[in-house]
């Protein structure tokens, strides 16, 4: 009878199962992303500070054990101090940044108004945008910056429609230039300014725009002071989606730019595959890492506000 | 426009207004809607609307969702434009005026506080559009910042506001221009239900203050019956019964009218004979047979099918067979019974077989029940509780 | 307002022309008979015949599409773990690291992700031997890495959509968390699963410049074909296949999002 007074307390344990399914599952992504992206920098990092030797690989290891204590480590300054002293490597970085800066912009100016059409449109009318948006994202991208070469070309479309027209005596200079660089990036970026922009703006509560109407505003004031502040976060995130890819661009200043287009992706590509000088093409893709690291911060800063 | 203290000036300078201007042949509407009709594809969602509002009146216009009111306010306010008709605001045609020039401010549903402004900044956006004098600015939202209690978070953001706080400051800034008609979307709805008793008051308060007209539009007939000096009841566009809340809920002039304002009991009748002098008419209800009296304009005759409509809490119930002159009595057995605290509703089955809802005050203090189930009961009710509908 | 909806109405038709007449040019002089890009010499299929001719561009194709549905499958399965492990499961060590190492590869410019894989590859056949040569598997897995991080997105976006009571009720049932991913939440992420797939496809089948890096002498992939014909200047066969490939999404694309429109209108 005494039993009846004891109070019997049994502890629960988790099968092993639930916990390994879990690991499992944040584990193995977790496991690919640190070998395969963030380690990757690691290396590049750790080129960056050894010698090109015509070898294979091309470059010296930095560590050498056999040697004595003092004379072990390898590792050299010698491909920063030459990107410094270099102009080349200056130019290529400012004229990536300003490029991408300018594409930037205009993607804003033409991205703008089109994100707000489609945000005040039907709900029909808007899918049917939405998707016009979206669709040329999924043809090919290298393809779309091409359809430029033949529109712009010497013996292109838009010389021999100017000329057809008598605008025109001899074919403009079009393509190869830095004009058509930026056509290339507004082109083939302008989705991604438009959909976040799209995203904020179909969130705002209309009635904020009745609101400033009520309370006296004009339309483009209730523009100024509600609408665009409002969208904010949407033209942050939509001008880092672009300004960060384009500043290393490759493909569209290689395609549509002139020789002296020497934005920083292009550069790197030809010391790296042209000179086959691997540790400079690492300090250079080092230097382009620390560039782009702020803006990729503030876009995943951006995107955890809007969580 | 005096510069000092305007909210306060006009307190004092609150010109005479009628208490009851609309029984005022002489009258002239502050408000005047004439043939108003909107269509959106091939619905009507305002269907030839003719209305008046007197200044100084706490006006509702009440339906159900998609009867039309949201419209009519936003074509007040300028976001929509009528397809046929004429809104006249103090004797201006409002046709051409956009929403932003338009002497009429709205409390949004939603609010619609601009979220990245502070208080201070909301309150002070209409000023700004009008383009006042900064110093004039300052003083106004400082009074209306103490009128509406939102002095001490003037500075804060909307995000930290409760709801509550949300809807002081969107009536605030409406307020704060001054206009001739202050129009509110469902202004209680997003508060809860203390708070929502407490902003009652403060509302018919501020109206009563200030004087400007108050234009409510509302689902809640609650808030309409607490809220307004007139109520108009909409439905498909258009106005089914414009009047006082006591009259739209005591007299009602069809069914759903008497249906949207709380519970109510039918009964089918057919009239006997009538009595023009007295305006009375004696009736026949259609199962029991029981013969009552009511009251009633000219506008019946005998023979006519009739509908009788009996509020819950007009009818007593007890076990005895009560006595007294001017009684409509019937019979029955309780069949359901909740007990509220304050009040018990009964719902008992009269000998013809049709459930008659009534609602009884608990008036004495009782642990037990007064009432059980299966009781037989006498129900009984003043004549003058029988209203007559057409329909 | 009549005025600024007039201004937004002319943006729309701009910017929609801006996107579509390049495409659209395209497309018209693939089937000019002249070899000359700008005079139209009449309607030929000539082009096509010559493309589907060029052996290298077929082999290129065939390589290129492999790859990208071999990696878009591996980058859907991982994308998905990675998904559920970002919405899903709690706080765990190491979270943060892992938001920023799922977003990072969308906006990484290219030439960094693919010099850094390829030098990661070089040292690891140092280190262990593998991989023994770089070619088509070294692509599919620098196209794995970078378009997991897509569908991640896309899976994490829906996740977070989603009731989370659904699955509560699952576990309610007596649901265990392995049976309740797999009875209710991968049915319901399903559709976001498939579109994550065909974002990764195209991506893989689109990649240049990550692929340059990370192949070997030997494999070529169609946009590396492509891009070396097209340095030299406008060819009318690119015209064709280009044609043929924008031709062969966009009508995957509007039937794909018309059973959806039709899936959310019977909803």
């Amino acid at each position: 009878m005494s039993d009846s007074k004891r109070v019997l307390t049994k502890t629960y344990h988790q099968p092993l199962g639930d916990k390994l399914w879990r690991n499992f599952v944040i584990g193995i992504p977790y496991f690919w992303l640190l070998l395969f992206f963030l380690a990757p920098f690691a290396i590049v990092f750790k080129i960056s500070f050894a010698t090109p030797i015509v070898a294979q690989p091309p470059f010296t290891p930095l560590f050498d054990f056999t040697a004595n204590a003092s004379q072990w480590l390898l590792a050299t300054w010698d491909n920063y101090r030459f990107l410094t002293e270099d102009n080349l490597y200056w130019v290529s970085y400012f004229k990536s940044i300003k490029t991408a800066a300018i594409s930037t912009l205009i993607c804003l100016l033409i991205g703008y108004p089109m994100a707000y059409g489609i945000a005040r449109a039907t709900s029909t009318t808007r899918n049917i945008l939405l998707m016009l948006v979206i669709l040329p994202f999924w043809t090919s991208f290298l393809l779309r910056v091409y359809a430029w070469m033949g529109l712009l070309g010497k013996n292109g479309i838009v010389n021999s429609l100017l000329m057809n027209m008598g605008l025109i005596d001899s074919p403009l200079q079009m393509l190869y230039t830095d004009m058509a660089v930026y056509l290339g990036i507004v082109y083939t970026y302008i989705p991604f300014m438009i959909l976040p922009l799209y995203a904020t703006l179909e969130k705002m509560d209309p009635s904020l725009h009745d609101a400033a109407a009520d309370l006296g505003a004009k339309p483009w004031q209730t523009f100024i002071d509600v609408t665009l502040p409002l969208s904010m976060p949407g033209i942050i995130a939509g001008s880092l989606l672009v300004f960060i890819p384009a500043i290393g661009e490759y493909v569209i200043p290689a395609l549509l730019g002139g020789i002296d287009s020497l934005m920083i992706g292009r550069t790197l590509y030809d010391e790296f595959f042209v000179n086959r000088d691997w540790p400079l093409a690492s300090a250079v893709a080092t230097i382009l890492l620390i560039i782009v690291v702020i803006p990729i911060m503030l876009f995943q800063r951006s995107q955890q506000e809007q969580e | 426009m005096n510069n000092e203290n305007t909210i306060k000036a006009n307190q004092s300078a609150k010109p005479y207004v009628a208490e009851t201007p609309w029984l005022d042949p002489e009258a002239v509407p502050f408000i005047q809607i004439k043939g108003l009709s909107k269509q959106f594809d091939d619905f009507s969602a305002v269907d030839n609307v003719d209305l008046n509002i007197y200044k100084g009146e706490l006006f509702t216009i009440l339906g159900g969702s998609g009867c039309g009111k949201s419209t009519l306010l936003r074509m007040l306010a300028g976001f929509e434009t009528p397809n046929a008709g004429q809104i006249i605001i103090d004797g201006i045609d409002m046709a051409n005026i956009p929403a932003y020039d338009r002497p009429i401010n709205m409390m949004f549903q939603s609010y619609a506080v601009f979220p990245h402004m502070t208080v201070e900044q909301n309150i002070s956006y209409g000023l700004k559009k009008d383009k006042l004098a900064k110093a004039e600015i300052a003083t106004r939202v400082k009074d209306m910042l103490e009128l509406v209690q939102l002095s001490e978070l003037a500075k804060r953001k909307p995000n930290q506001l409760s709801g509550g706080q949300r809807q002081r400051v969107a009536l605030a800034r409406a307020l704060i221009k001054q206009p001739k008609v202050l129009l509110l979307d469902e202004p209680l709805a997003a508060l809860d239900k203390k708070l929502r008793e407490q902003t009652q008051f403060e509302l018919i308060n501020l109206q009563y203050e200030l004087g400007i007209t108050f234009v409510v539009v509302t689902h809640d007939q609650e808030e309409a019956m607490t809220l307004s000096t007139r109520v108009a009841v909409m439905d498909a566009g258009k106005f089914i019964q414009i009047d006082t809340p006591t009259q739209v809920y005591e007299s009602p002039h069809n069914r759903f009218v008497a249906n949207f304002f709380g519970t109510i009991n039918f009964f089918n009748a057919t009239v006997l004979s009538t009595d023009p002098e007295a305006q009375t008419l004696t009736a026949q209800l259609e199962k029991t047979g029981t013969q009552l009296e009511a009251k009633a304009e000219g506008r019946f005759s005998a023979s006519d099918e009739v509908t009788i409509a009996v509020r819950p809490e007009k009818i007593s119930v007890s076990q005895e067979r009560p006595e007294g002159d001017h009684l409509t009595i019937t019979k029955g057995t309780v069949e359901d019974l909740a007990y509220y605290g304050n009040r018990s509703v009964y719902r008992v089955r009269s000998q013809s077989g049709r459930i008659i809802q009534v609602s009884a005050q608990n008036n004495q203090r009782s642990e037990q029940l007064v009432l059980e189930w299966d009781d037989e009961v006498y129900l009984s009710w003043d004549s003058s509780c029988n209203v007559v509908l057409s329909e | 307002m009549q005025k600024s909806s007039r201004f937004v109405f002319s943006a729309l038709c701009f910017g929609f022309a801006f996107l579509y007449i390049p495409i659209l040019v395209l497309i018209a002089f693939s089937f000019n008979q002249s070899a000359i890009t700008s005079v139209w010499g009449g309607f030929s299929l000539r082009w096509y015949t010559a493309l589907f001719n060029n052996e290298q561009i077929i082999e290129a194709a065939l390589l290129s599409l492999k790859i990208a549905a071999t990696s878009a499958t591996f980058a859907t399965i991982l994308g998905t773990m990675a998904g559920l492990a970002l919405t899903q499961i709690g706080r765990y060590r190491g979270r943060l690291i892992f938001t920023g190492l799922i977003a990072a590869p969308l906006v990484m410019p290219e030439v960094i992700t693919g010099l850094s894989l390829l030098l990661m590859f070089v040292s690891l056949q140092e280190l262990i031997g593998w991989p023994l040569s770089r070619g088509a598997g070294t692509i599919t897995i620098a196209h794995i890495t970078f378009s997991m991080a897509y569908v991640a997105v896309i899976v994490q976006s829906r996740l977070s959509s989603m009731d989370q009571s659904l699955q509560e009720a699952a576990m309610d049932l007596g649901g265990r968390p392995t049976q309740v991913a797999f009875d209710i939440t991968l049915p319901l992420i399903a559709p976001s699963m498939l579109s994550g797939w065909l974002l990764a496809f195209t991506l893989s089948l689109d990649d240049l410049v990550i692929a340059s890096f990370t192949s070997g002498a030997g494999a070529s992939t169609l946009p590396m074909v492509i891009f070396s014909k097209i340095k030299l200047g406008v060819t009318p066969d690119i015209n064709a296949l280009a044609t043929l490939i924008i031709g062969t999404v966009s009508i995957g694309i509007m039937i794909a999002s018309w059973v959806m429109f039709r899936q959310s209108k019977r909803n």
